[in-house]
């Protein structure tokens, strides 16, 4: 069974503007907020059958619901975040607090070595990608390669409305990639090319990729996505997975959808 | 200083800014090697793949060692600015450390040797080229620490500042010469069976341009076999017409040379009948005993004793001559250094300004002369044993040009080339 670290929106709001989609002036409906990501809960847990562990979260924190940058994890091993930006930095501490009271092995990365966790590291069992230059450091994963012994393959990342990873960049567990390419410059499209074959290659539309759609996640052949990304749902459809819309607003006020709002513990 | 200008122009070009990065991770098949070296090409610069070690696996990282260079400082640092966030760092950078010579004549242990290349040391953060570089030798810095020159090891004085260790010390490539010339490959082939012809060609190229410029000094080299085997008409002329600027040679070769003017022998054998005169034997040593007699070469031309010939020439031509003697020697000949040391200093003075050095059937010569060259100095050897210009670039001369052939027909050759009628 899939384990997945949440956090409650409690304290979700926008505070403060660190990507395009954040608008101070752009308030949270903080009651849909949280009828949005307790939808999402049910879903993961009834129709994906996710087992989900729930962080607590913490006041003046507000983008903590956002797990996906709690740091990566791979078997026992985790590396908490370091975030670039000091308004997340503050969540580091209850991260790290958090692997370790789970029994994680825990390395920690030096205080300057920007890297956002599994909001820009992602991949295959064979093919692991990292996305820099927005977020995350590409030294990041020089270092995390000798810590996770893997191999990460950097990425840069060319479109701020894409500023992490997972947010243009989505592996299936069929081996299929869901991504939207102009986010990456021409050298990380060619790697990304080189090591997935055309026929697992999905590319998304811009209008679905502005919706989000690369931000799914996938869990065997249920794959929970934002709502509104018709065409990926009809293609997600016709290889066989099993798509589940979900509506969250609200997050994409903050520049985060599905995937953000979750952590893949059993990476 | 002349040399060191030399050096400068004819290697390490000082326009250039250049600083090695380090690129470590996955860095091949993301391209991002690719990336940062398509970055420093497209901006300008050039770079020099100093190091490439690829992961063995997929999972093994990589790691690339990258010489950036830019015509400027300003372009340098545009380039390191833009390939900083592809993961290309400046290696870590230190000042280089030194430590005082523990008495007169001995270096520190730990002591840096140097190269024969361009070599660089940090003082305070700043990058000073070493000056009058040649290889197996140690480097001082000043008390200021503001410039670097080499020191033998018996010159080191007590309380000398001596570099140690490997930190804060980079030696930088030769870059290719402009011309585009058998030098120009810089790499020590030495081979019988390679056509001389157009290496000949190639050397009296740089003589005569040389010659014709002034833009630098030609340095030549060698044996006593040069006169025993007929080289001695073709090596003077080429000296009266003003090829050559300066001269090592033992006392065997000067010997030789004035035997020929005063008894037209050579080691006692008629250099025209090619017979053993009676008691030619004792001609050399007739002729050392003049010379002496008369106190010195340079008297003995004046005075018109000796009118012809190798030394001759160059006290006509003024050229800059040191004789350095060995055990075996006869005499010695007035001038003559019978110190080693003493000579070697006398050698690596009379270096600066000099860009070519012809070193010609002596194993001793041309081995003791390349110890003392910059890498920069374009080189050839010439020798009827190849053992000779191997054995140069087994001493790290690498940038010798080896040619295996009789000394009096390379320097026959060579003057017909530069216009001699012989």
């Amino acid at each position: 069974m899939s384990r997945i670290l949440v956090c409650p929106p409690d304290y979700f709001d926008i505070e403060y503007e660190i990507n395009p989609w954040m608008r101070v002036s752009n308030q949270v409906d903080v009651e849909r907020a949280k009828s949005q990501w307790y939808e999402l809960m049910r879903v993961l847990e009834q129709e994906v059958g996710a087992l989900l562990e729930r962080m607590q979260p913490v006041q003046g924190l507000p983008d903590m619901v956002f797990t996906a940058n709690a740091g990566s994890v791979m078997g026992r091993r985790a590396v908490p975040s370091r975030f670039r930006h000091p308004e997340r930095q503050r969540e580091e501490a209850h991260f790290e607090a958090w692997f370790r009271s789970h029994g994680y092995e825990v390395t920690v990365l030096d205080k300057t070595l920007y890297f956002e966790g599994a909001g820009d590291l992602l991949g295959f069992p064979d093919a692991r990608f990292g996305g820099y230059r927005k977020r995350s450091e590409i030294r990041a994963y020089a270092r995390l390669s000798e810590i996770f012994e893997c191999e990460i393959i950097p990425v840069e990342l060319v479109d701020s409305r894409f500023y992490h990873l997972d947010t243009c960049f989505c592996p299936l567990s069929g081996g299929e990639l869901l991504y939207y390419p102009p986010a990456f410059d021409s050298y990380a499209q060619a790697a990304i090319a080189d090591r997935i074959a055309p026929e697992r290659r999905m590319v998304v539309s811009e209008i679905d990729a502005l919706q989000f759609a690369c931000n799914a996640v996938c869990v065997g052949k249920h794959v929970v996505l934002p709502t509104g990304c018709e065409a990926t749902v009809q293609r997600l459809d016709a290889r066989g997975y099993q798509p589940h819309p979900v509506p969250l607003s609200e997050f994409m006020k903050s520049g985060g959808s599905a995937k953000c709002l979750t952590l893949a513990l059993d990476g | 200083m002349a040399q060191m200008e030399q050096s400068k122009n004819g290697a390490s070009n000082p326009g250039q800014a250049q600083e090695t990065v380090v690129l470590d991770g996955h860095i091949i098949d993301s391209l991002i090697l690719a990336k940062v070296l398509d970055t420093i090409l497209m901006m300008g610069g050039a770079f020099d793949l100093r190091e490439v070690k690829v992961g063995a696996t997929r999972e093994t990282p990589s790691r690339a060692k990258i010489l950036v260079r830019a015509s400027t400082p300003e372009l340098l640092g545009a380039i390191l600015q833009a390939i900083q966030p592809h993961g290309a760092s400046v290696e870590r950078q230190s000042d280089c450390r030194f430590e005082p010579a523990p008495a007169d004549g001995v270096l520190p242990d730990g002591f840096y040797a140097t190269t024969h290349l361009p070599s660089q040391v940090r003082l305070k953060g700043t990058w000073v080229e070493v000056e009058a570089i040649e290889m197996d030798v140690a480097i001082r810095v000043d008390p200021a620490l503001t410039s670097a020159r080499t020191v033998t090891m018996a010159d080191a004085k007590r309380g000398d500042l001596i570099v140690t260790g490997r930190d804060g010390i980079r030696v930088l490539p030769l870059e290719r010469p402009k011309e585009r010339d058998v030098f120009s490959f810089m790499e020590s082939q030495v081979s019988s069976e390679r056509p001389h012809g157009h290496i000949i060609r190639d050397v009296a190229g740089r003589m005569r341009h040389l010659h014709d410029s002034g833009a630098g000094k030609t340095l030549f080299a060698g044996g006593p076999a040069i006169v025993h085997a007929g080289g001695r008409e073709a090596l003077a002329w080429m000296i009266d017409e003003g090829y050559i600027h300066v001269l090592f040679c033992g006392n065997a070769l000067a010997a030789h040379d004035m035997e020929a003017a005063l008894f037209g022998t050579s080691l006692g054998f008629g250099l025209c009948a090619g017979r053993l005169v009676p008691h030619g034997h004792e001609h050399h040593l007739r002729t050392i005993n003049r010379i002496r007699g008369i106190g010195s070469i340079e008297k003995a031309v004046s005075t018109g004793v000796i009118t012809e010939g190798i030394m001759a020439a160059c006290v006509r031509r003024n050229v800059k001559v040191v004789m350095a003697g060995t055990i075996r020697d006869d005499g010695p000949l007035p001038g003559v250094i019978t110190d080693s040391m003493a000579a070697q200093s006398a050698m690596r003075a009379a270096l600066p300004g000099v860009s070519l050095a012809l070193l010609v059937a002596s194993t001793l010569h041309a081995v003791a002369t390349g110890n003392l060259l910059p890498a920069s100095v374009a080189t050839v050897c010439v020798d009827v044993n190849p053992s000779v210009p191997t054995k140069l670039a087994d001493r790290g001369s690498f940038q010798a040009v080896g040619l295996v052939m009789d000394a009096a027909s390379f320097l026959r050759e060579l003057a017909r080339e530069l216009g001699w009628k012989g």
